[in-house]
């Protein structure tokens, strides 16, 4: 037996961590915030599976010459990095695990609406996780993320049909959350908390939760129709059977884009909490950080079309597309101009989740504004499949998305385990995921405009890219590091971690006023709301002892 | 049972026996679970939706062929299912006011009314499946459409590749559209189950409501599914 821990224990009161132990109380929680942690866990997983492969890819391009793997695993490389990281990752990354734990809190109720369901949506995104793993550890995809047809009906011989089940599967456990978030935050809400008073973290998530509901359906319904396509040799997508192909990328991206918003919807939310606490300042433009996050979901339809620029649309469609993906850009901004706004004059702290912020707010203002460069029909006919592309979506789903699920991580931290975790250690990996990140995917920016095309393993013919792709591997190991580092001090926190208050950051809103961690019910009493969101004016600042800092 | 006739109508709001605990009121557990179904009910609108689409551009872009495809369907057995679903929607109503006004033996005739019809429905399409299994007009290896000619264009024959696609959209549609009619089966036994052991009464009966829901939507579905796909440019 261990004799005894770092730090002597008080009697710990009932929460939600020690009520039950043992697997099935686990397996079988309906609790929201139990549900949370084991999403935290699995998409963890597969957060490093599919960074492995992000590793092995950056290895390969090291040299100009197809060295380390052939065309077809790397083909493989990139279709399954891409499959697993935005369908088992980035999608259910901030709703799945920060969603589920800190929406019943910070609306003020017991439980999301329907237990059982949420329950589900964790089985079926495991299912479909298994599924997954089987068809990779098999043999794998080969057509890229986008498993455009007619390649991926009638040509490739990998696993679509299976990549296509998992993925379908997932998807379910996607429209299940979302449905959840949206009942919850309609009919759960505390008395007194209106929906002006709702923390902009849940306006982001309700935004969120329609793109969720409206969009996943049609790309289920599309991988149905590939799949009979594949399987029976018909011909809805191949032209030399009669089909469109054009119609597969049009269903595709209905979804397809819009998932964009299911990534960086949640960040933004996050980032909100986080800067109105750190600035200590109410948010600038409540209603308008709120309505943007709506008209983000709903321009965030109109748009995806301008995937398709070189594949054939009319020029007029065209048009129309790049305008309307220039009108997307507005919500998105007006969300910049005001956390910028609500930090001019605040009294900034420097602590961990706000450097994830400050992290998010430069590199989603680069990717959003290399977002226009392609939302322009010139430009984009120009850099369309070149690396500045994948540049471009890797500032937005990784500097924004993960930015902000790291920062939130931190941020609710001593909420969802009880425990402070290492601030020194948190600040230190903070400025690692930075610069990693900017080492990894700046000089892919400058590749992709001098014309390094994507998904290429051999640039041999094209030697002179070479100093810009070192530089970008160097990145990427730097990157590893910083995301393992917080894996690391979290769990160590667990353990060794100083236990912490109820509200370690004197932070407004409903989830600070319970216990940490809280209760399984949540809340001692029910709560009343008589206060507006982001009281920080009658709130003091968080006394130096009492900030998670192990110095 | 006997006890929660002994109990006053007061207590029996506060306590309910179907109040999950993690529900304020009776009222708000009903409103959370008809919004729940709403908003299920909207996914399945665009789960059917991208079927529709691709329908739209295909029947565009191949017209004569599909109206050829169209006119080989049985429309008689088409119209027939689209009767019996009308008739269950009303059935599913009866049963609704059954239990909101605790009559006990009309709601249980009217769930096994419904399910029969259900039935009934599934029947007459495997009919009609079965036809087309005989006549070659299932997508695939053996799929065979040739010298029928275009409705109202005398010698123009229909190309067998675009009526194939016809005929998968068909089979996608209505074979999903089956699949949640037998998921409305399976939620309709549930119901006739729960009915049996008398849990419904005036104050509870959200179950039966939500039920009823999604087996509109299924039969609004089919009401759609059978214009579309039976009725292409047939003349008397």
């Amino acid at each position: 037996m261990k004799m005894s821990p770092a730090i002597p224990q008080p009697v710990e009161r009932e929460n939600y961590l020690n009520k039950e132990y043992g697997v099935w109380s686990w397996l079988l929680t309906t609790d929201h915030k139990r549900i949370a942690l084991l999403y935290l866990v699995s998409i963890t997983f597969f957060f490093f599976i599919g960074g492995f492969f992000a590793l092995l890819i950056r290895l390969e391009l090291l040299t100009p010459a197809g060295d380390l793997v052939q065309a077809d695993t790397y083909n493989k490389l990139f279709t399954m990095h891409g499959m697993i990281m935005v369908f088992f990752f980035l999608i259910p990354s901030i709703p799945a695990v920060l969603g589920n734990f800190l929406v019943p809190l910070m609306v003020g109720a017991k439980d999301l609406a329907f237990p059982r369901i949420n329950l589900l949506s964790w089985y079926l995104y495991i299912i479909g996780g298994a599924l997954m793993l089987h068809c990779v550890l098999t043999g794998g995809v080969d057509t890229g993320w986008t498993f455009y047809a007619p390649f991926s009906t009638s040509f490739t011989n990998t696993k679509i049909v299976e990549a296509g089940i998992a993925i379908f599967i997932a998807g379910f456990s996607s429209i299940l959350t979302g449905l959840n978030f949206v009942v919850t935050i309609h009919r759960m809400r505390a008395p007194g908390m209106t929906w002006s008073r709702l923390p902009l973290f849940i306006w982001a998530h309700y935004a969120t939760s329609i793109i969720q509901l409206l969009g996943t359906p049609v790309i289920a319904v599309t991988i149905v129709l590939v799949a009979a396509e594949r399987a029976l040799h018909l011909g809805i997508f191949d032209p030399k059977l009669g089909g469109d192909p054009l119609l597969f990328q049009h269903l595709f991206w209905f979804y397809s884009h819009p998932a964009v918003y299911i990534m960086i919807l949640p960040a933004m939310g996050v980032i909100t909490e986080i800067i109105a606490c750190f600035a200590r300042k109410r948010i600038f433009g409540y209603s308008f950080v709120a309505f943007s996050s709506i008209a983000i979901a709903v321009f965030g339809f109109l748009v995806w079309a301008h995937h398709m620029f070189v594949a054939g649309i009319s020029v007029y469609s065209a048009l129309v597309f790049s305008f309307l993906s220039y009108a997307v850009a507005l919500p998105s901004a007006v969300k910049v101009f005001n956390w910028t706004a609500t930090l001019y004059k605040g009294s900034i702290h420097y602590d961990a989740p706000m450097l994830y912020a400050f992290g998010f707010l430069g590199l989603f203002t680069m990717g959003g504004l290399t977002g226009l460069f392609l939302a322009a029909l010139g430009i984009d006919v120009h850099v369309t499949d070149t690396y500045f592309v994948v540049a471009h979506f890797h500032y937005i789903m990784v500097g924004g998305a993960v930015m902000g699920y790291l920062g939130g991580m931190h941020f609710w931290w001593p909420k969802i385990s009880g425990r402070l975790y290492p601030e020194g250690w948190a600040r230190l990996a903070a400025l690692i995921v930075f610069i990693g990140f900017n080492l990894t995917f700046f000089p892919q920016f400058v590749l992709g405009y001098m014309g390094m095309p994507r998904r290429y393993y051999d640039y041999s013919h094209m030697p002179e890219f070479q100093v810009l792709n070192v530089l970008s591997t160097a990145g990427s190991t730097v990157l590893g590091i910083g995301y393992l580092l917080p894996m690391v001090y979290f769990l160590w926190s667990m353990r060794y971690g100083k236990p912490a208050s109820d509200n370690p950051w004197n932070a407004a809103g409903l989830e600070w006023k319970t216990t940490s961690p809280p209760p399984t019910f949540n809340f001692d009493e029910e709560p009343v709301v008589t206060w507006e969101a982001y009281n920080y004016d009658e709130l003091d600042a968080p006394h130096p002892q009492e900030v998670p800092v192990a110095r | 049972m006997p006890d929660s006739t002994l109990v006053g109508l007061h207590h029996e709001e506060e306590h309910h026996p179907e109040l999950l605990h993690h529900f304020a009121t009776a009222e708000q557990q009903r409103d959370a679970a008809s919004l729940g179904m709403w908003v299920f009910l909207g996914t399945e609108v665009m789960f059917f939706g991208g079927l529709f689409c691709a329908y739209l551009v295909y029947r565009h872009w191949y017209f004569p062929d599909f109206a050829a495809a169209s006119k080989s369907i049985d429309a008689t057995m088409g119209a027939t299912n689209t009767a019996v679903l009308i008739c269950s929607s009303l059935t599913v109503v009866l049963a609704l006011w059954a239990a909101q006004t605790a009559r006990r033996t009309l709601l249980i005739g009217s769930l096994i009314l419904t399910m029969l019809l259900g039935v009934t429905f599934l029947g007459i399409k495997g009919k009609e499946y079965k036809d087309k299994f005989e006549e070659h007009h299932v997508p695939g290896a053996s799929f065979s459409f040739s010298g029928v000619p275009v409705p109202g264009h005398p010698g123009q024959y229909a190309n067998p590749r675009h009526a194939q696609i016809f005929f998968t959209l068909y089979f996608v549609m209505t074979g999903l559209h089956a699949l949640h009619m037998i998921i409305g089966l399976g939620i309709f036994s549930w119901l006739l189950t729960m009915a049996w052991k008398g849990r419904f009464t005036p104050e509870y009966h959200t179950p039966i409501e939500i039920g009823g829901l999604y087996w509109h939507f299924v039969d609004i579905i089919w009401i759609y599914l059978f214009p579309l796909l039976y009725l292409i440019d047939r003349h008397p």
